[in-house]
């Protein structure tokens, strides 16, 4: 139980710091470790007691394994994660370029 | 764009095949260890990242590799949508059917049509995170001309 | 087993890619090749919609069929509701891809766009046909992605800033659904939508509920725009290229956003009454402050984009009030009525703010401004615009005989037989607003004769824009049909019985 909480205490820094971080760059980090907690928390779930790897060895077949739904879906969370992270990266490296600044109080265009 | 000094460089060539041939074992193996497509692909695109930046290269030679590697990253996501047409064409109509023999639960060729699915799969996604460094890296280029 | 309905998904994903390869040697292969795509969409979604009747068509990817009736492997699921969706999304793609055959020509790579434009359809055509939880997330990430690059398309300075915002935005909205994803299995221990139904009907630990729905209803939210959530949707609408904003206020906030709420608040939860006071409270809210923070616009997309967030307040207040009477265990007539105004204003919304997207765009084309002070005059010289334009305003003010009307009407009705008279005279006095912010935007755009010499000069704009407006504009007159029972009872009513019913739904995919 003290594994689930400290994982929804990771994302509240990690809100907190998207919230109210000036950087540009240090925004997009703050996504990251976001994200990594949700991540985390997906792969505490599976846990059964007594459980190990979901590797099947030929030769004895029946143990209790851990479920492995919950890894299959981080797998995929993670390459999701990664595409997003790319495209912002890729947003933030053109900002620089127009406004010579990473300081997110000086883009204040569109207002209204 | 410059290399980096002669301490990277003789690294980077002893290293950077034997992370190639680590991320071909690992997608190999996707049906019988964990890993698979994904986590292969990364560590295939991460050998040639690795190469890129330690012995750099000029502006033109990274347009013409950005040209190739898309196409090599268009064609492989067509092919894995061909191959799960594949069991809609032929005989029972279902989508991304494992049509092909399984064999005995432990060898390297078995479990049908997936060892298929992983290498395609791998080369997309090696493709996509070489291009996304590319893209970075020419944008720099041009604009610095 | 419907073998028609991968298609939806694999046909816009190998055009992305086709467009890729292809478009690079040949040189206008990718226009006419996307077009060609979502005309072949449009005609096998509109043979579903006809064909579905009261039944609900299940299809297992993969073949995986259930053992001891505990469902493995994953559903797409179409009934009634997500066969309108699916038209819906196709249609109007469809008239966007021909307008965007002579707009994109102002920007440098066509390539990019038509690839990343079927991307976005496949992406949408996933989320709406998905029966298992997971599946949403994926495509909605596929879909979300693209949307975020095509804000983001001429890279001058306002539009990088909007696509900034609504990626921060929607990353945190996205996170958080997979953290209301992450509870329900943790709890259920099955992802599919019809079998966590039936784990939710045996019982269920009470503020663990209310933890979980608010989580949900916090990240579709932010993706439909509705009112704590909306701050994205004026910048990120407004800085688009005018085909893409037609594309995410026409379609984009209904496929991703106020569809998957209404899926999982009636199919998947058991509907509690204080959700659904929330929801209602959370849709007046929307109406009102959207269309009083429009009335002080002069920039025309932004006033269309405030109308937008006025507008979806409309559907979630309908929404709310049969969630609150179906709660209840009362009058279940009038709820099935408050539904149906829902949907119905569901589909006029698509057609009509799609169609006043693309004549800000035409209008932006030929003038090169977007501010309303310097235009007017322009009905004479641009007759076609104007003409649709006209039918536009009047469909969404609600005037007779356009559809936005009907949907009104039957909006207000419901909310008055249920004793919300409150909620009832909030809606007419929005509407009434709505009129004139409309009335204005129709009089500075189109009819000002004062200061004709100072005018820019403007001329009627190329025919494929011309041909996508004047379907549009055809789509909202025959929309109104709607209202005539017969056609209601074929289109709308297996929509509402599925929604309604919620033993209908899991039994039948639980038991094929």
């Amino acid at each position: 139980m003290i594994a689930y909480i400290l994982c929804f205490i990771l994302f509240l820094v990690g809100l907190y710091g998207a919230v109210t971080q000036r950087n540009l760059v240090k925004i997009a980090i703050s996504l990251s470790v976001m994200e990594f907690s949700t991540f985390l928390f997906f792969a505490l779930l599976g846990y059964i007691d007594g459980g190990v790897a979901p590797i099947v060895n030929p030769a004895e077949p029946a143990r209790i394994y851990v479920d492995p739904l919950p890894q299959a879906l981080v797998l995929t969370a993670i390459v999701i994660g990664l595409a997003t992270t790319a495209l912002l990266m890729a947003v933030i490296i053109r900002l620089y370029r127009k406004y010579g600044t990473f300081d997110i109080r000086e883009m204040k265009n569109l207002r209204g | 764009m410059e290399g980096m000094t002669i301490i990277v460089k003789k690294t980077t060539q002893l290293i950077a095949g034997m992370i190639f041939m680590y991320g071909i074992y690992v997608i190999a193996h996707g049906h019988l260890t964990p890993g698979g497509g994904f986590a292969g692909g990364v560590i295939i695109a991460g050998a040639f990242i690795l190469i890129t930046l330690a012995f750099g290269s000029d502006f033109f030679k990274l347009v013409k590799e950005e040209m190739g590697t898309t196409m090599v990253e268009s064609i492989a996501t067509i092919i894995v949508v061909l191959i799960g047409s594949a069991g809609f064409l032929l005989g029972t109509k279902i989508f991304f059917n494992n049509y092909l023999p399984k064999g005995i639960v432990g060898d390297l060729v078995s479990a049908g049509t997936l060892p298929l699915y992983n290498i395609f799969v791998g080369m997309e996604v090696a493709a996509s995170i070489f291009i996304i460094f590319l893209s970075l890296i020419i944008f720099k280029e041009e604009s610095l001309k | 087993m419907n073998p028609l309905m991968p298609l939806f998904v694999v046909t816009p994903l190998a055009a992305t890619f086709l467009i890729m390869i292809v478009g690079r040697f040949v040189k206008d292969f990718n226009k006419y090749y996307t077009s060609l795509t979502l005309l072949f969409l449009v005609i096998i979604s509109f043979s579903c919609l006809f064909n579905i009747g009261e039944n609900v068509d299940v299809y297992k990817v993969g073949g995986w069929q259930p053992i001891n009736k505990i469902p493995i492997g994953i559903y797409m699921v179409m009934d009634g509701f997500s066969a309108i969706v699916v038209c819906i999304i196709n249609l109007i793609g469809f008239l966007v891809a021909i307008y965007s055959i002579s707009y994109i020509k102002r920007y440098t790579s066509e390539n990019y766009f038509y690839a990343l434009f079927c991307l976005m359809i496949a992406g949408m055509n996933g989320v709406v046909l998905s029966g298992d939880l997971f599946n949403i997330f994926v495509f909605l990430e596929i879909s979300v992605i693209s949307a975020y690059s095509l804000v983001a398309f001429g890279v001058e300075k306002n539009e990088l800033e909007a696509s900034f915002k609504y990626q921060v935005l929607g990353s945190i909205a996205s996170f958080l659904i997979l953290f209301g994803i992450g509870f329900i299995y943790w709890k259920t221990k099955t992802l599919n939508i019809a079998d966590i139904r039936e784990a939710f009907k045996t019982g269920y630990d009470k503020s663990f509920y209310l933890f979980v729905q608010l989580l949900i209803l916090s990240g579709f939210g932010l993706k439909a725009a509705i009112m704590p959530f909306h701050a994205w949707l004026p910048d990120a609408h407004s800085s688009a290229p005018s085909p893409i904003s037609a594309m995410l206020s026409g379609v984009f906030i209904k496929a991703v956003g106020i569809y998957v709420i209404i899926r999982l608040f009636f199919n998947m939860f058991v509907i509690t009454e204080s959700m659904a006071i929330l929801i209602t409270t959370l849709g007046t809210l929307s109406m009102v402050i959207g269309v009083f923070l429009a009335i002080g616009q002069w920039d025309i997309k932004r006033l269309l984009a405030y109308h937008s967030i006025s507008q979806m307040g409309y559907v979630m207040l309908s929404i709310g009030i049969g969630m609150i009477l179906i709660s209840r265990g009362v009058k279940q007539e009038v709820a099935a009525l408050a539904i149906a105004g829902g949907i119905f204003h569901l589909i006029n919304h698509a057609a009509f703010k799609g169609l006043l997207f693309l004549n800000a765009g035409a209008i932006e084309y030929t003038i090169g401004t977007r501010n309303l002070k310097e235009m007017g005059g322009l009905a004479k010289s641009m007759p076609a615009t104007s003409a649709t334009s006209f039918v536009a305003s009047m469909s969404i003010s609600g005037i007779p005989p356009f559809n936005g009307f009907f949907s009104k009407l039957i909006i207000i009705v419901a909310a008055i037989t249920a004793k919300f008279y409150l909620l009832a005279a909030l809606a007419v006095i929005v509407s009434i607003i709505t009129l004139a912010s409309f009335l204005k935007f129709q009089r500075y755009a189109f009819y000002d004769k004062s200061d004709e010499d100072k005018r820019p000069e403007a001329k009627e704009v190329p025919y494929p824009m011309i041909f996508s407006m004047i379907v549009l504009s055809i789509v909202c007159l025959l929309l109104s049909l709607l209202a005539v029972p017969v056609v209601r009872d074929a289109v709308l009513t297996p929509a509402i019985n599925i929604l309604m019913d919620p033993l209908k739904y899991s039994s039948q995919i639980i038991g094929l």
